[in-house]
């Protein structure tokens, strides 16, 4: 260990090659985070920028200290609308997460026990929608969705619908289900894939020796083993989701309360910084549990 | 006859008896995969209590062979019958069959104990009936101390011993072994080896063994089935495999042999022992051979004599007498194995012979060493006339 510190003080590049990733982060996440924490216990103003007080130099720390307060936070706890969001933004996260599951872990079974041949090409099928631009593809939905759009044209073809009927789905909470639900299922299948995929095909036959018939067999052995996939895939589409702000833009309607889009009106459509700074502090605490537990899940597994 | 092949482990030989049912038998088994025909018309007999080994280089359809009576793959044509039962269509989870894995295969999220457990709490046994057999399995393996561990923290030889409680606990009434000790060293492997006959032994179970060691199947077994590219070319006990080889591919196979290319020149001759077969000579490139044994070869048919190094012995004087059973050549080179020293004795045509002697004493007066011109004889019963 002695050897390791003193090369690393005696090679100045090693140290270069260590502080890359901490001065990204500095730049990148602590300084904007503090701006914005900082934002967030200022008071609105019709100025530029629109808050003060402003950071006027070290002379005079203490005045622009005495400045901040709680009051943005204060406020979100007395609208009811912020909270209101927040859980809205959970509900359509955690939903939306399990519908995910549902639809991504069998296309992840199915990748994974196909043939090796064709195993690439499902692969590249998952991962061929990300060549488009995401904006695109949802305004691709909006396309289907509509009521005078794709899908209802389709139902009215094969007589499902009514020639005067059409579909109510665009602006509703399932318009964003639908929309979210497609934006992230590669999300969800390729970390449910990898886990499945390395997994040993003798234990289910081993399992299948000792007296476990195949649909008992999953539940004992394949999910279980898949459980790290399982959890990675829901973070990773869980943490965003909740903080999701295009997709019920274009696709839902008024009654779609989400975080994203309060955050998004409070500072360009109300131009109030501070209370959108607080919003965004607070979606971010949120969210930093449901991180944590990700991160020691990860350490347990590797 | 008046000698019989080599040692006897037990007095347990339901084979020779022909009232005896098998417990096992696969019959007319053929497995196609496309094109590739991996056991060919196939039919085998195992009993019960037998340690039966399937012998052979991969990609001889021992493993498929293995792999049928499990229930994984379903033979292409012909059935398997376990006791008089027909077991195609059953799967695998209910055959009373288990098996242990090349790999193992324990469940990695789960405890010794869990492991050892899955089989019996699948079919729904009581609690306490559970707690108690796996108790007695770890017991068995003596792995008592590490029952709360995962197997990625066990070593090599204990999870191999993990794998065999887990397929011992259902108490199986054939119990397959695919290559079981394949990658325990060589040490832990002969231990192992004979903790296995023991525990076969002392349960009574039908082990079914696969494997490409050929020491493993001798000292395991009580019968080999020696197979090539799908078929069965010799199934006996390991004495007569190694003693008595049915041919050439057989011979080689199994141990360390001598093959000459010879000639028949006389085939049921005289009878010099009584009791014994009468002689067949054969000629070799200037050797003369003779052998006590029954040939259903005719004179002058091609034929191979094969002899073991260690029946072959060698010396630095002349023999006495006989001119057949001796050849004389150079020593050159020498293995060293410690309790055995190989010679490889080059004949005057190029030839190459081996014999093998048993290192008896530590001090020799004159050791042969390279170079030397020496002798080799071998009795009347040492060698085998193959004809196939």
């Amino acid at each position: 260990m002695a050897e390791i510190g003193a090369s690393s003080q005696t090679n100045p590049f090693r140290w270069l090659v260590v502080a890359v990733p901490y001065l990204w982060l500095i730049v990148f996440f602590a300084a904007p985070f503090l701006i914005i924490l900082k934002i967030s216990l200022s008071d609105t103003a019709i100025a530029m920028p629109p808050y003060t007080p402003t950071f006027e130099g070290f002379g005079a720390l203490g005045d622009f200290l005495s400045q901040l307060d709680f009051d943005n936070y204060q406020f979100l706890t007395e609208d009811p609308l912020y909270f209101n969001a927040y859980l809205s933004s959970l509900r359509i996260a955690a939903i939306s997460t399990l519908l995910l599951l549902l639809i991504g872990y069998p296309m992840a079974l199915a990748m994974a026990r196909a043939s090796s041949t064709i195993r690439p090409t499902l692969m590249m099928m998952v991962i061929l929608p990300f060549w488009t631009s995401f904006l695109i593809r949802v305004y691709a939905w909006i396309g289907i969705l509509k009521p005078e759009g794709l899908l209802t044209l389709l139902l009215q073809t094969i007589g499902l619908l009514g020639p005067d009927d059409q579909v109510q789905i665009f602006r509703t909470d399932y318009a964003v289900f639908i929309g979210i639900v497609y934006s992230y299922l590669p999300f969800m299948v390729l970390p449910l894939y990898a886990a499945l995929e390395k997994m040993d095909g003798t234990l289910l036959e081993a399992a299948s020796d000792l007296g476990c018939p195949p649909w008992k067999a999953f539940w004992k052995i394949t999910f279980p083993l898949s459980l790290p996939g399982v959890i990675a895939g829901s973070m990773i589409c869980f943490i965003p989701i909740t903080g999701e702000f295009v997709i019920p833009d274009l696709l839902g309607g008024a009654e779609t309360l989400m975080i994203g889009k309060t955050l998004w009106t409070e500072f360009f459509g109300n131009r109030d910084w501070p209370l959108a700074s607080a919003v965004a502090i607070l979606l971010l605490l949120a969210l930093v549990v449901p991180i944590v537990i990700f991160q020691n899940q990860q350490q347990k597994a590797g | 006859m008046a000698k019989s092949l080599g040692p006897v482990k037990r007095k347990f030989s339901p084979w020779t008896d022909p009232s005896a049912t098998p417990f096992i038998r696969f019959e007319n088994i053929t497995k196609r995969y496309g094109d590739f025909i991996a056991v060919d018309n196939l039919t085998l007999d195992i009993y019960e209590r037998e340690f039966f080994s399937l012998l052979g280089p991969s990609g001889c359809g021992k493993t498929t062979l293995m792999r049928m009576l499990a229930g994984f793959e379903e033979p292409t044509s012909g059935r398997i019958l376990l006791q008089g039962r027909d077991l195609s269509g059953t799967p695998p989870y209910k055959r009373p069959t288990n098996m242990m894995f090349q790999s193992y295969a324990l469940f990695p999220h789960m405890t010794v104990e869990k492991n050892i457990a899955f089989g019996l709490e699948q079919d729904g046994l009581p609690k306490p009936e559970i707690r108690a057999r796996v108790e007695e399995m770890l017991k068995l393996v003596k792995l008592e101390a590490f029952a709360r561990r995962k197997p990625a923290q066990l070593s090599g030889g204990q999870r191999q011993r993990v794998a065999l409680a887990r397929s011992l606990a259902k108490r199986p009434k054939v119990l397959l072994l695919d290559e079981p000790l394949g990658a325990l060293d060589r040490k832990l492997r002969e231990e192992t080896q004979f903790e296995l006959m023991d525990i076969q032994h002392t349960l009574g179970l039908t082990f079914l063994i696969v494997t490409h060691d050929q020491e493993e199947a001798m000292t395991v077994s009580d019968r080999i089935a020696v197979m090539d590219k799908g078929i069965v070319v010799q199934v006996a006990t390991p004495a007569e495999i190694y003693e008595g080889p049915n041919s050439r591919y057989v011979a080689e196979f199994i141990g360390d042999i001598n093959i000459l290319e010879c000639a028949l020149t006389e085939n049921a001759g005289v009878c010099l022992h009584e009791g014994h077969p009468p002689v067949v000579r054969l000629e070799s490139d200037g050797l003369s051979i003779a052998v006590e044994q029954e040939c259903p070869a005719a004179v002058g048919d091609r034929v191979a004599f094969a002899i073991r190094p260690e029946k072959v012995r060698i010396s630095l004087d002349p023999p006495a007498a006989a001119e057949t059973n001796t050849a004389h050549g150079e020593v050159w080179d020498i293995g060293y194995l410690g309790d055995f020293s190989v010679f490889l004795v080059k004949l005057e045509d190029g030839r190459v012979l081996r014999a093998a002697q048993a290192n008896v004493s530590r001090l020799v007066d004159r050791p042969i060493t390279f170079g030397d011109m020496v002798w080799l004889t071998w009795p009347l019963d040492a060698g085998l006339v193959l004809t196939r």
